[in-house]
């Protein structure tokens, strides 16, 4: 089992919304939900290698800027044309205000 | 991947535009596809404010698109054989063969419509009537946003270099245009896709093609027999032909979008034109006239694009005031290209702008002067 590594604060990242975390040369991204949940997955759409932090997060999905491909950001499941492949993700922890990835 | 050559240089003839040719295998080659492209800088803040969808603004312009399609189509056909049908197919056709143009794009964006089911029925309905396959032209247009304007890669470049004038012509009545269609249903539906289209359609996504080509197929063979049934044009004026006799209007915008400007760049400012128009045509375009806005930030609904628009304008080319003066500008640039095909408009950036990255247009730079 991979060491826990620190990310940010929790408040770094905004409710529905997404961050970008870059960590030893690999990008994630960092989900908060509407229930104020954390959730985290590969930073680049399956698609074209787009980073995620820059588009739209709805409910759980998030949709792609470059060409509007949609994943499920809990999951890690893609939702369709253009977006065929699904994105993985990771296990998040949050500790005294921090967020905590379990990089595999 | 990111372009460090002039992309003009290295092109040593005339364009390639197949997308399986020379130019699209040199276009990977040195890093021209799949680039990064020139985004003007907008906080997330905004940006988030105005990427949020919203089902009003796009329930609002269907019941209208639709309530005025099926009241000018009734018109019509109670009207058919009198000359007073003529006015009432004027509409109907415009909002059948060019409406459809901008419903298809946005809803196959996923933006127009909040609510995910509402983006795919208008898609599939407007996919229809402008005859567009919905599976394959989800992915053209896919590779549309990646390789604008890029020669070789891009499926969309609705006018190549030299252009071809006479198809420009006969496309806004949409003859050429929809013959093309009607050729790729028939092969679609009897299981096959021609090479380009299996350049970019990947493979699990092509029997969906095949299925809606076939069943598309069938509409139109019911269509034509009863016309044939009835001894009456009426059957095909309301479903099929009023894709060729409404185009005009997709195709009048349609051209202003990339005509003329530059090819083989990577950034939207350079290669994309942003047009005032007047609030009808706006309606049938769905904002699309906001071209570059909506290339750089695919994100952003149609209803957004006026905002967007204003909180960017100071780092795009100025927006062309109307379609008549983006005409009076693209009209003598194909005439031009028509004897130097390096020709392009290079639309003067506002002081306030980042400037154009220099290193991508080396060759096209003197060709525009």
């Amino acid at each position: 089992m991979t060491d826990w590594i620190q990310a940010c604060d929790a408040e770094d990242v905004e409710q529905e919304d997404v961050i970008r975390f870059d960590h030893a040369g690999r990008t994630f991204a960092i989900y908060r939900s509407p229930d104020d949940e954390y959730f985290a997955t590969e930073g680049l759409c399956t698609h074209e290698k787009v980073h995620l932090a820059d588009g739209l997060v709805m409910d759980e999905i998030i949709e792609c800027p470059k060409h509007n491909g949609r994943f499920n950001y809990k999951t890690g499941a893609a939702r369709g044309a253009p977006v065929c492949v699904n994105l993985k993700t990771y296990p998040v922890k949050v500790e005294a205000g921090k967020i905590y990835l379990q990089l595999g | 991947m990111s372009a460090t050559v002039a992309a003009n240089d290295y092109r040593p003839t005339k364009r390639d535009y197949s997308l399986i040719g020379r130019d699209a295998k040199r276009a990977v080659e040195i890093g021209l596809s799949a680039a990064q492209w020139y985004h003007t800088d907008v906080a997330r803040k905004q940006m988030k404010e105005l990427m949020k969808r919203d089902d009003s603004p796009a329930i609002r312009d269907t019941l209208i698109w639709l309530g005025v399609l099926i009241l000018s189509g009734a018109g019509g056909a109670l009207l058919w054989g009198s000359w007073w049908c003529v006015p009432f197919f004027l509409v109907y056709g415009v909002l059948y063969g060019s409406s459809t143009d901008s419903r298809w794009h946005e809803c196959g964006h996923g933006t127009a419509f909040k609510t995910q089911w509402m983006n795919n029925a208008v898609y599939q309905i407007a996919c229809f009537m402008i005859m567009r396959n919905p599976v394959t032209w989800r992915w053209s247009h896919t590779r549309h946003h990646t390789d604008t304007v890029i020669v070789g890669r891009d499926p969309e470049i609705a006018v190549m270099r030299p252009p071809d004038l006479v198809r420009l012509i006969l496309n806004f009545l949409g003859i050429l245009d929809a013959w093309q269609a009607m050729i790729d249903m028939v092969r679609n539906a009897s299981g096959r896709l021609s090479a380009s289209e299996q350049s970019f359609i990947p493979e699990m996504e092509r029997h969906r093609a095949i299925r809606v080509a076939r069943i598309w197929l069938g509409i139109y063979v019911a269509t034509i027999a009863l016309t044939v049934y009835f001894g009456s044009l009426l059957p095909l004026m309301l479903v099929g032909l009023p894709r060729l006799y409404g185009a005009w209007h997709h195709v009048m915008t349609g051209l202003l979008q990339h005509g003329g400007l530059a090819d083989d760049v990577t950034d939207h400012r350079l290669n994309s034109r942003t047009v005032l128009m007047n609030p009808v045509s706006r309606f049938i375009y769905w904002n699309m006239n906001y071209h570059v806005e909506h290339h750089m930030f695919p994100m952003v609904p149609y209803h957004a694009l006026p905002k967007l628009h204003e909180l960017i304008k100071h780092d795009l080319p100025r927006a062309t005031p109307s379609i008549l003066a983006g005409y009076r500008e693209m009209l003598p640039a194909f005439l031009r290209q028509l004897r130097n095909e390096d020709y392009f408009i290079k639309r003067e950036l506002p002081p306030t702008a980042q400037p154009y990255r220099e290193e991508f247009h080396a060759q096209g730079k003197s060709a525009a002067e």
